[in-house]
């Protein structure tokens, strides 16, 4: 069986481009909210002297992740900053000195058991670098190892323009092999699949080069198809097992984990400094030169556009990643997070959606699903508000990937409706067991 | 500081377009609207020209009067009226021609909410319509240009039927003998078909499974296999009529199941029913079963067994 999937332009002009670390900016917007989770919990205060990899934010509750400081300097206020998914959360604005001293805290941790190991991926702070932000040591806590039967690593990165996944392989090898190791005798694991879409052919090579000198590491080459990287679509195409619905990768004897945030593990296994600062692609119709940047978690959008080279035409929208899953960010101040991948900055022409058409059947939406849904079922059935249907057309199912709606020649909002008819869903399940009580 | 635009996921579309992809249609339908012209003679253009020219007015007006929003843009009304015109003889007066085009744009498409909501193909019903409505004119066969009148102009289906002298293979591939002006020329309909699967406009799972089965069951019946797939609307409705968007199954089983429903139906009426030609009822009667057959084929979301 082959998955669906579609043909996006890749856009990769960064591939080639090496990191080159920005300057300190003059202030930074750390939010305490950067993952999936509750936020973390502030521990500093206006006038506290920070370090870099300080921490500043502290987890809260189980699934959370702590916030460290990415700058040298002082704190000049904690201000409440509406995100780009619309919620409220705590901002540490820290006023930089320009030192970066760094913090006399940061040293390697001890790591010398699953436990350990667990303890001190929290206190990294690394969350899924990939783009959903979940706490990273929330899924390596595995109760039960003899279930898991492999570590699927993710270097898909299906997403056009961005190329800051194929940079870590290129240029951090080391470090992925370092958290290989680590996770190998800790989570005693043996088989280790790393996932390339095909059009790294660079990367593939390294990666290569690196499994033939590890044991149990193989690379997988993906076919160049969106989204190879969600990950419901890697595991199969890597593994060849189907995540249940509502279910984890644990329970088809996996854990998913991305290619930088591995990286990111090994090196912090090494250096003992915390999750601070990204590699961010910087591409898009109104950038002047895409490059790739090393910049400071908490730098505006507005500081990194500049630093990167500036922008030929005025930005009409700015995204947190690339354009098939990436989320518009309300205004140029939003600030570099965690699992910021890249931003893109589009000029009006790429920012402006076609206008929709009526839908002429064509059949493209259910034909190009990788999990096979019918968004055309699915936007009657939402239209008609029949949740009954929507439940038997699985709607649930659904990981917002976009294919339908980038494939529809009437351009028809088919994964916009399909995220609302999962409210409604979520909705009617939800009475029916307060009713069924 | 300027305003951003904000918007949902994906931020990236195909270029590819409703209206591309009715021009595409037209560009493959070129052909076969030379070879109508070539084998019939001028007045083919003008039945082309006048069936286009009343569908894109009929939608036009319908939607003005309506005050729908305009959708003539999309080309889709110049496809039907193309298709409609390749389903008439040549000698179609003007005034049926019209009619036939304001039955396909207003009754068939438009009444039932336009682009995308009628259950049958407009083109193909239309000119249903018209075979009852002016049984004489719509099957008053001329012989193409440089045939004597002489000759008999029986199509070779009716040929066929009540026997006679069949026109050369060759001739049937070229369109060379008496039949609707679009329909007859083989060679020029696949060329366009070709073009079609290329751009990805249509998928060939419905022209293979109907032509295959009509090919099939003329093997089992012993009749002349190459006659039947050569002559008639077998090609122009298995290659343009049978792959319409939004009167058609879009599964790939709900295409075969399509295209064989098709190609049985059409063989039950050329050997045993009244008429010589089955292909554009056996196209309208599967239209009607569309939706059950998309429903029966349905694809089973990926939910590995997952709950409810």
């Amino acid at each position: 069986m082959k998955l669906h999937g579609i043909r996006v332009p890749h856009k990769k002009n960064t591939a080639n481009s090496v990191p080159v670390r920005l300057g300190v900016p003059k202030t930074v917007y750390i939010p305490m909210s950067m993952h999936i989770g509750k936020p973390a919990k502030a521990v500093v205060k206006k006038g506290d002297t920070v370090r870099v990899g300080q921490l500043i934010g502290e987890a809260d509750g189980f699934i959370s992740a702590p916030v460290h400081s990415s700058v040298s300097g002082t704190v000049a206020k904690l201000e409440d900053m509406t995100i780009s998914n619309g919620m409220k959360v705590q901002c540490v604005v820290i006023d930089t000195d320009g030192e970066q001293t760094v913090f006399e805290g940061v040293k390697p941790p001890e790591v010398n058991d699953l436990q350990s190991l667990v303890e001190a991926v929290k206190n990294s702070g690394a969350v899924g670098l990939g783009g959903a932000g979940f706490p990273t040591f929330v899924k390596l806590s595995v109760k039960d190892l003899s279930k898991l039967d492999a570590v699927v690593i993710n270097a898909a990165e299906c997403e056009p323009y961005i190329t800051s996944d194929t940079r870590t392989m290129l240029d951090k090898s080391e470090f992925i092999l370092k958290g290989i190791e680590a996770l190998k005798k800790h989570l005693e694991v043996k088989r280790f699949v790393i996932g390339i879409e095909k059009n790294k052919p660079e990367a593939i090579e390294k990666m290569r080069r690196l499994a033939a000198d590890t044991d149990g590491v193989e690379v997988k080459v993906l076919p160049s198809s969106y989204p190879q990287g969600g990950e419901k679509v890697l595991v199969y195409n890597t593994v060849k097992k189907i995540i249940p619905k509502g279910g984890l990768p644990l329970d088809v004897g996996v854990i998913v984990i991305n290619v930088t945030t591995l990286a990111f593990i090994g090196e912090y296994l090494e250096t003992g400094m915390p999750l601070v600062e990204k590699c961010v692609t910087v591409d898009g119709s109104a950038v002047k030169e895409p490059k790739n940047v090393i910049a400071p978690i908490g730098m505006t959008i507005a500081d990194l556009l500049e630093g990167a080279g500036g922008t030929k035409a005025e930005v009409a929208k700015a995204l947190y990643g690339g354009p098939m899953m990436g989320l518009a960010v309300p205004s140029l101040d939003s600030p570099v997070l965690k699992n910021t991948n890249a931003v893109t900055a589009m000029d009006v022409k790429e920012a402006t959606p076609p206008k929709p058409t009526p839908c002429i059947r064509c059949g493209a939406c259910l034909n190009h699903c990788p999990l096979r849904l019918d968004p055309r079922e699915i936007s009657k059935a939402y239209k008609t508000a029949s949740p009954e249907d929507l439940l038997s057309l699985q709607v649930d199912l659904c990981m917002e990937c976009g294919c339908c709606s980038y494939i529809c020649p009437a351009h028809r909002p088919l994964v916009q409706t399909n995220k609302l008819a999962k409210a409604m869903l979520r909705t009617y399940k939800a009475s029916a067991k307060k009713e069924g009580k | 500081m300027n305003k951003l635009i904000s918007s949902v996921s994906p931020h990236f579309h195909t270029p590819r377009t409703s209206t591309k992809i009715m021009l595409d249609v037209i560009i493959a339908l070129m052909p076969a609207a030379v070879a109508s012209v070539i084998i019939f003679g001028w007045r083919a253009l003008l039945v082309i020209g006048v069936c286009v020219l009343t569908c894109v007015l009929s939608e036009f007006l319908f939607e003005k009067l309506c005050k729908k929003e305009n959708t003539v843009s999309d080309l889709s009304a110049v496809v039907t009226g193309m298709l409609l015109a390749f389903n008439l003889p040549v000698s179609i007066p003007v005034w049926q021609a019209v009619i036939g085009s304001v039955v396909a744009i207003i009754v068939v498409k438009q009444l039932f909410g336009g682009i995308g909501q009628n259950f049958a193909n407009p083109a193909i019903t239309a000119r249903i319509i018209m075979l009852v409505a002016f049984a004489g004119p719509m099957t008053n066969w001329t012989n193409p240009v440089g045939i004597p009148d002489s000759v008999t102009s029986a199509t070779p289906l009716a040929v066929m039927t009540n026997g006679g002298a069949l026109p050369s293979y060759k001739d049937l591939f070229l369109g060379y003998y008496p039949g609707s002006l679009g329909e007859t020329c083989t060679l020029a309909l696949l060329l366009g078909g070709i073009y079609l699967l290329i751009r990805r406009v249509i998928s060939w799972h419905t022209p293979v499974a109907f032509i295959g089965t009509v090919a099939i069951m003329s093997l089992v019946c012993g009749k002349d296999v190459l006659g039947q797939l050569l002559s008639g609307g077998l090609m122009i409705g298995a290659i343009f009529m049978a792959t319409d968007y939004s009167t058609t199954p879009s599964t790939k089983w709900g295409k075969i199941i399509f295209g064989v429903g098709c190609g049985l139906i059409t063989i039950l009426i050329r050997f045993w029913g009244n008429y010589p030609e089955g292909v554009s009822y056996s196209i309208l009667i599967m239209n009607i079963l569309t939706p059950f057959i998309s429903k029966l084929t349905r694809s089973k979301p990926l939910t590995g067994g997952g709950k409810q």
